[in-house]
Order: C-alpha cells, then sequence, then structure tokens
C-alpha cells in the first residue's frame, strides 16, 4: 500500500463543487497509462486498455471530493460565517485550525471561553448557525479584501501513522478508493476497463450519476470508505464494522441493496484468496452505488469499503492491513466481474 | 530576543498542569539572558534580579503550566480513559488530536460515542465517556503507557494575519513571554529594589504552584501576568476586553486600589493602551494566593487579551504582548527609582 501517495491525496483540499486540486494531482498519476476526458460536472473519466476486451463494461468508481465548510457571510468584527459542505457534525469543528480558500488562508473556529459559558451551554453542543472562522482580520473590510463568498475551508490538520498500523487524516474518505484506482490504471490489467473519478459524492451523490450515464456500465465497483464504531463505547452489532478485520463488503446500506451475487461472489472471493473480510452489522450509511445502480436502466453494483473510525472528521483514522485488503479484494474482483 | 519566535517556541513546548518540566526548562533558559541566579524549584521556575533585602520586594509572575489530560486507565481494546488538568471545554473534544505523553510521545485521537449512536446530536459527552484511540491493542498499550501519563491536544503555534497568532498553550506562555521582553527592556537599567521572577507550575488547576514559591519569595509587591477574555464573535462586551487594546489591568476586591491606579497612571504617562478589568471577587488567577500569602501582599493582574481560551486555537495580538511588556518595564524602572 503506496501510504505516501495516500498522505499526498489527503493532504490536498478539495470539498465538493471545489475538487479541481484533487482532479489536476489524480490526471497527473494517471495521465500515461490511460484515455481520459473531463466531464461538465468535473468528474474524470479513464479508460484503461486491458490485455484483452472485457465480456462486461465494468465501471470502477470513487469520489475525490471531502466534506468541509464554505463561507456564507462576512461579520462586521471581520469573522465569517459558515455552512457544512457535506454531513459534518458541527461538534468536531469547533476548536479548529483551518485554511479558508485557494490561498489557504490560516484560520480557526474558535469558541468563547469555557469560563464564560452559562451552565446550560456547557451542556449543549455547538452547532453550525453559531460557528464562524476567526483569520485574524479585525474588520469587515479586511476579511474582504482576502475572502469572498463561497470560498471553502478545510480543516488543517496532519496526515500521519499511529499506533500498530494505523493511519489518521482528513480526506481518508474517499481519497483512499482514488488511491486504489490510481494503482490499478498504473498497473497492467488483464481486461479493459473504466475508471470514474466523481465529484460531489457528500452532497447527494451527484457526480457519479452524471458519471454512471456517460459511462454506461453493466457492472460497477464502488471503492469507499466506511463508518466502524469499534470504540469502547459500541458493542456487539453497533460497531457496524471494525478495524483490522478487513475490506467491508456491504448487502444493503441507506442508499442500496447491493447485487445478491456479486455480494455472494466477493465473499468467496476473499475466502478463497485468503483476504480480510467482513460485512456490516447495521444498515448505516450510504455511498456512490445509490445513484450509480439505478442509473439508465440499471447497473449491478457492489462496494468495497475500508473500515474507518471518525468518518467526516479532520481525523479519520484506518488501519493500513484493511487498506491492502480492499486493495486486493478490488483487484480480483474487477477481473471476476469483466467476464461474468 | 524576538518576541515572536518566544512566544512561539514556548508555547510549543509541552507543559501540562504538574508535568512543566519541559516549558520549564525552556523558559528557564530565557532567563538566563537576564540573571545568573536562577533555577527551578519544586517545578517552578524562578530568577532573582536587583539589590537583595532592598524594599519593595516585586514578584512578577506568569504561570507555565497549560491544560490538558491525565490517563487514568488502559480499556480491554487498549483506549485510554482520561480525566482533565484544568478547564477543559468538552464540547470541542470530539475527533480532537492530541499527543500522549507516554515511554515516548504517541498520536492520538479523542473519541466518544460515534454520531451513529448518538441519539441527540446536540448532546456534549461527558468526561467519563470519553477515551482517546493510539491505535493499539491493550497489551501494546500497556508497554508505552503508564496511568498518570499527560496528554495534549497536538496543536501548535500559527501566524495569521496582521499580529495575531494562534496556539494551544499561549495561555499563558504569552505571559511568560511578556516578563522576558520587559527584562530586555530594562536590562540596561541598575534595578534598585528586588526583583523576583517566577514562572510558576499548576495554575490551571488551582494556583498551587504560586502558592508555594510565594512562601519562600515572600514579596511585598505581586504582579499576577495572564491572560483574559478578549471580545469573541459571541460573546458579551460586558464580559471581555478588546483585543489591541491593551493590557487589562485588574480592579478587584482582592486586589490592590493604589497599585492598580499605579499601573493605570503609568500606562497613561508612557502613553500605553491600557484597559480596565474589573472583577468583582478573587481573579482565578495567581494575584488570589499571592495577596494573601504569608502576612500578605499588595497584589495586581495584569492581564493580555487572548480570544478562544482553553481551546487548542487560543488567539492573542503580539502587539498586546509587547504593550504589556513595556508597562511591566515602566513599573521596574519607577518602584527603582
Amino acid at each position: 500500500m503506496n501510504i505516501e501517495l495516500l498522505k499526498k491525496l489527503c493532504l490536498i483540499n478539495g470539498t465538493s463543487g471545489d475538487e479541481g486540486k484533487v482532479r489536476d494531482f489524480i490526471i497527473s498519476e494517471i495521465k500515461n497509462h490511460c484515455e481520459y476526458s473531463v466531464d461538465p460536472l468535473g468528474n474524470i473519466i479513464a479508460v484503461k486498455k486491458g490485455r484483452s476486451p472485457a465480456k462486461n463494461k465494468v465501471m470502477v468508481s470513487a469520489h475525490m471530493d471531502e466534506v468541509g465548510m464554505i463561507v456564507t457571510s462576512i461579520k462586521s468584527d471581520g469573522t465569517l460565517t459558515l455552512s457544512p459542505v457535506g454531513g459534518i457534525d458541527a461538534r468536531v469543528a469547533a476548536g479548529r485550525p483551518v485554511r479558508v480558500g485557494d490561498k489557504d488562508i490560516v484560520g480557526v473556529i474558535g469558541s468563547k471561553a469555557v469560563h464564560n459559558l452559562s451552565a446550560d451551554e456547557k451542556k449543549s453542543a455547538p452547532k453550525f448557525s453559531g460557528l464562524y472562522a476567526d483569520i485574524g482580520t479585525t474588520d469587515k473590510e479586511a476579511s474582504e479584501k482576502l475572502v469572498s463568498l463561497g470560498d471553502r475551508v478545510h480543516f488543517a490538520s496532519d496526515f500521519s501513522e499511529f499506533g500498530d498500523g494505523f493511519v489518521k487524516g482528513k480526506a481518508i474518505d474517499d481519497r483512499f478508493g482514488c488511491l486504489v484506482m490510481i494503482e490499478l490504471i498504473k498497473s497492467e490489467l488483464p481486461y479493459d476497463c473504466t475508471f470514474t473519478f466523481v465529484v460531489q459524492e457528500e452532497v447527494g451523490l451527484r457526480g457519479s450519476r452524471t458519471a454512471a450515464y456517460t459511462v454506461d456500465p453493466q457492472f460497477a465497483l464502488v471503492l469507499e470508505s466506511t463508518t466502524a464504531a469499534d470504540i469502547p463505547l459500541a458493542s456487539g452489532e453497533k460497531r457496524c464494522c471494525e478495524l483490522g478485520k478487513g475490506a467491508v463488503v456491504s448487502y444493503m446500506d441507506r442508499s442500496t441493496i447491493y447485487d445478491k451475487e456479486l455480494y455472494k461472489l466477493s465473499k468467496d472471493t476473499a475466502e478463497d484468496l485468503h483476504i480480510g473480510w467482513q460485512t456490516k452489522t447495521m444498515v448505516a450509511g450510504g455511498n456512490d452505488s445509490g445513484a450509480i445502480h439505478i442509473s439508465r436502466g440499471g447497473v449491478r453494483t457492489m462496494a468495497i469499503s475500508a473500515p474507518c473510525r471518525y468518518l467526516h472528521s479532520p481525523c479519520c483514522v484506518v488501519k493500513v492491513s484493511d487498506l491492502e485488503d480492499c486493495q486486493k479484494l478490488a483487484s480480483a474482483m474487477l477481473e471476476k466481474m469483466c467476464l461474468l | 530576543m524576538d518576541l515572536e519566535k518566544t512566544i512561539m517556541s514556548l508555547a510549543d513546548t509541552a507543559g501540562v498542569s504538574g508535568d512543566e518540566t519541559k516549558a520549564a526548562e525552556l523558559a528557564l533558559s530565557y532567563l538566563k539572558n537576564y540573571t545568573d541566579d536562577c533555577y527551578i524549584k519544586n517545578g517552578n521556575v524562578i530568577g532573582h534580579l536587583g539589590v537583595k533585602g532592598k524594599k519593595p520586594h516585586v514578584l512578577i509572575d506568569a504561570h507555565i503550566d497549560q491544560i490538558g489530560f491525565v490517563v487514568t486507565y488502559i480499556t480491554d481494546d487498549g483506549f485510554l480513559k482520561i480525566s482533565n488538568c484544568g478547564g477543559i471545554d468538552r464540547r470541542l473534544l470530539l475527533a480532537q488530536e492530541v499527543t500522549v505523553f507516554g515511554k515516548k510521545p504517541l498520536n492520538g485521537v479523542i473519541c466518544a460515542i460515534p454520531p451513529h449512536l448518538e441519539s441527540d446530536e446536540s448532546k456534549v459527552p461527558e468526561m467519563e465517556d470519553i477515551c482517546i484511540d493510539i491505535g493499539m491493542r491493550k497489551e501494546q498499550a500497556e508497554q508505552v503507557v503508564s496511568l498518570g501519563d499527560k496528554v495534549l491536544f497536538s496543536a501548535h503555534c500559527e501566524k495569521m494575519q496582521g499580529d495575531r497568532i494562534t496556539g494551544a498553550a499561549l495561555d499563558d506562555r504569552c505571559g511568560v513571554a511578556s516578563i522576558l521582553r520587559a527584562l530586555g527592556i530594562v536590562k540596561s537599567y541598575p534595578l534598585q529594589c528586588e526583583v523576583t521572577v517566577l514562572f510558576s507550575t499548576q495554575e490551571e488547576v488551582g494556583e498551587r504552584g504560586a502558592k508555594i514559591a510565594a512562601f519562600d519569595i515572600d514579596p511585598d509587591i505581586a504582579i499576577a501576568v495572564d491572560v483574559s477574555f478578549a471580545l469573541t464573535s459571541d460573546d458579551s462586551e460586558l464580559k471581555c476586553g478588546k483585543m489591541q487594546g491593551g493590557c487589562m489591568i485588574g480592579y478587584s476586591p482582592v486586589l490592590d486600589r493604589e497599585l492598580s491606579d499605579t499601573f493605570k497612571k503609568l500606562a497613561e504617562k508612557n502613553k500605553l493602551p491600557y484597559q480596565i478589568e474589573v472583577m468583582s471577587s478573587t481573579t482565578g488567577t495567581n494575584a488570589d494566593r499571592f495577596s494573601v500569602n504569608n502576612s500578605g501582599a499588595k497584589a495586581v493582574t495584569l492581564s493580555i487579551p487572548l480570544k478562544y481560551m482553553h481551546t487548542p486555537v487560543e488567539v492573542i495580538s503580539l502587539e498586546d504582548v509587547e504593550n504589556t511588556a513595556q508597562l511591566i518595564a515602566a513599573y521596574l524602572t519607577e518602584v527603582s527609582a
């Protein structure tokens, strides 16, 4: 697993609708290994020639965008009001260093001192309506010279390896999927295949919808990360899935009932090849499969996800061994789906 | 000295309450530029200047500790349970990155009940529900972490627009820096009274370092240089000072009115911006300890306005630190005349 490349991908800022920097980087990685085009929404559609034509047209997809925030107004004291882009719990946004706009202006999302909170305020979590970013300016005019409404606000967090083979960082959802696709495109594939690096997953599976229309596949393989709750406060089925147990293949989530045959095939394939495999113990979450499987007349779809703690926070945590299992299973399933 | 670099290096050096050694040693190394007679005693950094035994004996203090956490338990899953050292805002803890000072520094992430299992997203986790993920199994964690190990936010200082700086321990490392800066200003001036500098431990857990140091120092006059609330977008002007409004001179029933007036007049005389901070009882600073130390001392608070206190993203203005240093220097010159 190329963790250095994952780090580079995660540290690029690209909230939904503003994926340009991620797209440019991915294109620089894949351009010598495939034919690609960029559609009107900004999706990259990459066609990779294999050693032989595939029996089925298979589309592999991962999303480039990440959750973040957007500047909605500038207050008279120079601070910036914010709205979340994608599902962010306001509790993970408060008390954070951030970067504002394309110039990555240093900012913070502060909160009034704990000493000055009323008893009721101490007990209630921050809401986005009360959050604002401070870039150090003292009035509206000074901020207006540096920031425009609609500028994106990203978490400024480090990417690092820690503990027993874990990594943490922002945007692992879903730069990890992008990484696996980049590696597949750079490798020699047995059959022709189409890869889509899509935009705007976090705001309603929008990029994947147009990409699936354009590609018009028979089969789709979505590469994602999914919520793992294997922490002390969750037990039994509430853990959903666990780090260290391998690739997550779902039978159903909030967006999709997955193709039953592909689900069984991936389970058998993982077992045959001794690849770590698990499924989710709750019907929770959702991903681009939701848009892809009902594209045109329908697409037989499966998803392989990396179990990820603290999803949609500045500090997602995944285990490298799970990422490797996902990569191996994706490669094996892609080959099988081309011939089904 | 370079004020900005001094503040940033002090604030980026670990010193959670009860475990201030690294920050204290760095502060001591800076203090050595102004006096040879300085040392660490019971964790407190103490430096002697001026004429020993010459009245009044002036104590200038800033606390060297910062808020953080202490490891209390390792769960069967290898997660660390923690308790707070100082006043922590639990509303801001989820998914914060921390450093656990075990056998070696370890990266960790704070977690509580995951959002999909939380029926009420407006709920703030209780301290007992919070733990740290260090990516290890229990047996692995036990090799490198001991109960009692300290934990800090892994934030580091950054420059913002204008002269603003953000970081996690600016409370009260910017106070330490302002005292060092003041000593630099009066360096060539022969102080005619006894001056003791104190960088004290454990302020955040109840001004304990200040208490034991004051017993030895036994000052006549005590100046507690700390931070106070600068107005933030979500707070009230009635409760807060103004950033870039200059040093906040404290007035309180437990402070010495004449001493507060002296600082006010000095600020006016030297054309230094200042603001008055009125507190109706104790001040929540080391001054509360100094005033009732031994037979008592005249005490005052000088506070640097700071936004977002006790979060990993505190913000200060360099100008306020410089103006506070100028005011301290003006006082030392005056009291010594």
